[in-house]
């Protein structure tokens, strides 16, 4: 197991390596030189050297590279280009917000989710098994950005029974914002948690273990509830952890539908004014949650399941 | 060829059989015939700003109303549907084709080979989607040819693994052995041999991957980052009506409904293509 772990975390690091590395060199290599983007075409000479040596692009491009993975291992993302902050900072600063959205969005979903997926199953072919399909079906099917400006459209500008905009004050303020942007992301989720519980239900239903419960007498709905479903949500674990990238995804989307703050937001408008170490950092923190989840997955998988340890 | 014919045949016989199928049949038949009949179809120019018009809601003359320029709402959702298949389409064969050749060669060629191109596959998949796509436009602009490229670049690892899996499957099958016995080239044991067998899963991964890419689509051009204006596509017609939606909310639904019914259309379909080629894979996902 320690070697499984070992081995999977060092993948995840090399991944993670070669992504920065790519994403460095595709920022060199764009045309146009990023100081007379970033100061315009009325900046002066001086002042385009002084951005230039700031920015230490006067530097051969390995050692620009070496550079900059020594401070990212001194956890310095570099400084922002307009107001002179570190990067670090300003990306830590939004990510709770993010990370706040993205939990609230996997707890209602997965609740309700495994809700739907276990009573599907146990009552299997009946009309509501047949409904909770289709609807299953359907919530996969439906974008995250589409569901978020629909709801904001008759939630909060029709109804205005939940805020518009922002993220909130205080305990309940705060929840109250994240309401319509996290129904929006976990919407898509429900469906298909919700089928994965009901496919795994099944499979665990038929095992021997559930099997014996039930003759001992043990009530059915104890069987369904403890001794089958216990097992049966584990795949859903492994599906979060994987899912992080569309869960980040979507958060980017809510949090523009929504003008919340988070890591989304940041990037747009890093964007919009070519803030590139500000992208650059967003996107390097994103990417290093999402390999990092998806390895944890991997792991409680394989802790859960033995086989899956070789399968690599 | 005559066999292969009859089995397509069955094939989409089995799609429609299903409820569920043939209803996505009808949902992309009408989306497909909409894209490809837009100029004939659509009341107005979808481009033709009329000031005097503009921000109505919906009645007869202007079915669903129409934007901040007086554009025509109900002649953008069709001519949007059209962006969607001009970019969904190209984006999603070339992501297949790459990502066959390369998860092919992975699954057949030489280990090292295997783990670089495992490597490749992996990289580009620890991007969240959104993000990788943010940070091209950043770097090379929006454009409809930015937007084609991010897509195929991220679903490229997709493909590549289901076609790896699926060669080291078969690497070791006696038709296989039997060929290389004979000294076939690699290039003809892949292509003539090798193929015919993977491109059915394949397939279905592209029909279920076209939602995903239509939906990235809007979503950049909604963040104002995908195809330009005053280009009509589903994105757009959210991001006007979302900077305006007190004023027109109509463009949000008639924005985001043909998303939603062409995701529905196409998972549905897809789904059940998937049954009908390979039950087997209903379990593997």
């Amino acid at each position: 197991m320690l070697n499984f772990a070992t081995r999977r975390f060092g993948l995840s690091l090399l991944i993670l390596f070669v992504a920065v590395t790519v994403m460095f060199l595709m920022i060199r290599a764009v045309p146009g030189d990023p100081v007379q983007i970033m100061l315009g075409p009325r900046a002066t000479p001086e002042l385009q050297a002084q951005l230039t040596a700031a920015l230490g692009l006067d530097q051969p491009i390995w050692k620009q590279l070496l550079i900059f993975y020594g401070n990212l291992l001194q956890g310095d993302l570099g400084t922002d280009v307009f107001s002179g902050r570190s990067v670090t900072d300003i990306v830590f600063q939004q990510l709770p917000y993010t990370l706040e959205l993205i939990f609230a969005s996997i707890l209602w979903s997965a609740s309700l989710g495994i809700a739907l997926g276990a009573y599907a199953a146990a009552h299997p072919n009946t009309l509501i098994d047949r409904i909770a399909a289709a609807i299953s079906v359907s919530f996969v099917a439906a974008p995250a950005f589409v569901v978020a400006l629909l709801a904001l459209l008759v939630f909060a500008v029709h109804l205005q029974w939940f805020p518009a905009i922002g993220a909130g004050e205080g305990f309940w303020d705060r929840l109250d914002h994240l309401v319509l942007p996290a129904f929006a992301i976990g919407l898509s989720w429900v469906g298909y948690i919700a089928r994965l519980v009901r496919a795994s239900m099944l499979e665990v239903m038929g095992e021997s273990h559930v099997r014996t419960a039930r003759a001992f007498g043990i009530a059915e709905r104890r069987v369904v509830m403890v001794y089958a479903l216990r097992i049966a949500i584990l795949p859903v674990v492994t599906v979060i952890g994987v899912g992080m990238g569309f869960l980040l995804s979507s958060a980017v989307f809510a949090e523009i539908v929504f003008a919340r703050p988070g890591l989304g937001k940041l990037v747009i408008d890093s964007i919009t004014t070519r803030n590139y170490p500000i992208v650059m950092g967003s996107v390097l923190i994103s990417t290093a949650l999402f390999v990092v989840s998806t390895a944890l997955a991997d792991l409680i998988n394989a802790l859960l399941d033995p086989r899956a340890r070789t399968a690599h | 060829m005559e066999k292969s014919r009859s089995e397509l045949g069955q094939i989409i016989v089995g799609v429609a059989r299903d409820p569920l199928g043939l209803m996505g049949l009808i949902i992309v038949g009408v989306i497909v015939f909409c894209a490809i009949f837009a100029y004939w179809i659509v009341p107005y120019d979808p481009i033709a700003m009329d000031i005097k018009s503009r921000m109505q809601g919906p009645s007869a003359a202007h079915l669903l109303g129409t934007d901040q320029l007086g554009r025509d709402t109900f002649s953008r959702v069709i001519a949007g549907g059209q962006v969607a298949l001009k970019v969904a389409l190209p984006a999603v064969f070339g992501a297949m084709a790459i990502g066959l050749t390369l998860g092919m060669i992975a699954g057949y060629g030489p280990k090292w080979l295997d783990n670089l191109l495992m490597l490749f596959f992996d990289t580009i998949r620890s991007f969240p989607t959104v993000m990788f796509a943010l940070a091209v436009v950043a770097l090379v602009g929006p454009s409809l040819q930015t937007v084609v490229f991010v897509v195929m670049a991220t679903s490229i690892p997709t493909y590549g693994r289901v076609a790896r899996t699926q060669t080291l499957t078969l690497r070791n099958s006696e038709f296989i052995l039997a060929e290389r016995s004979m000294g076939a080239s690699m290039a003809r044991i892949l292509g003539v041999h090798m193929l015919p067998n993977i491109i059915g899963v394949l397939a279905v991964l592209a029909a279920m991957d076209i939602p995903t890419v239509i939906a990235l689509e809007a979503g950049l051009s909604f963040l104002g980052l995908g195809v330009k204006p005053p280009t009509p596509s589903w994105g757009a017609l959210l991001k006007d009506g979302y900077s305006l939606i007190r004023q027109t909310p109509w463009l949000v639904v008639g924005g985001g409904l043909p998303i939603i019914l062409a995701t529905l259309g196409f998972t549905f379909l897809g789904e059940s293509l998937r049954d009908v080629v390979d039950p087997k894979l209903r379990k593997q996902r």
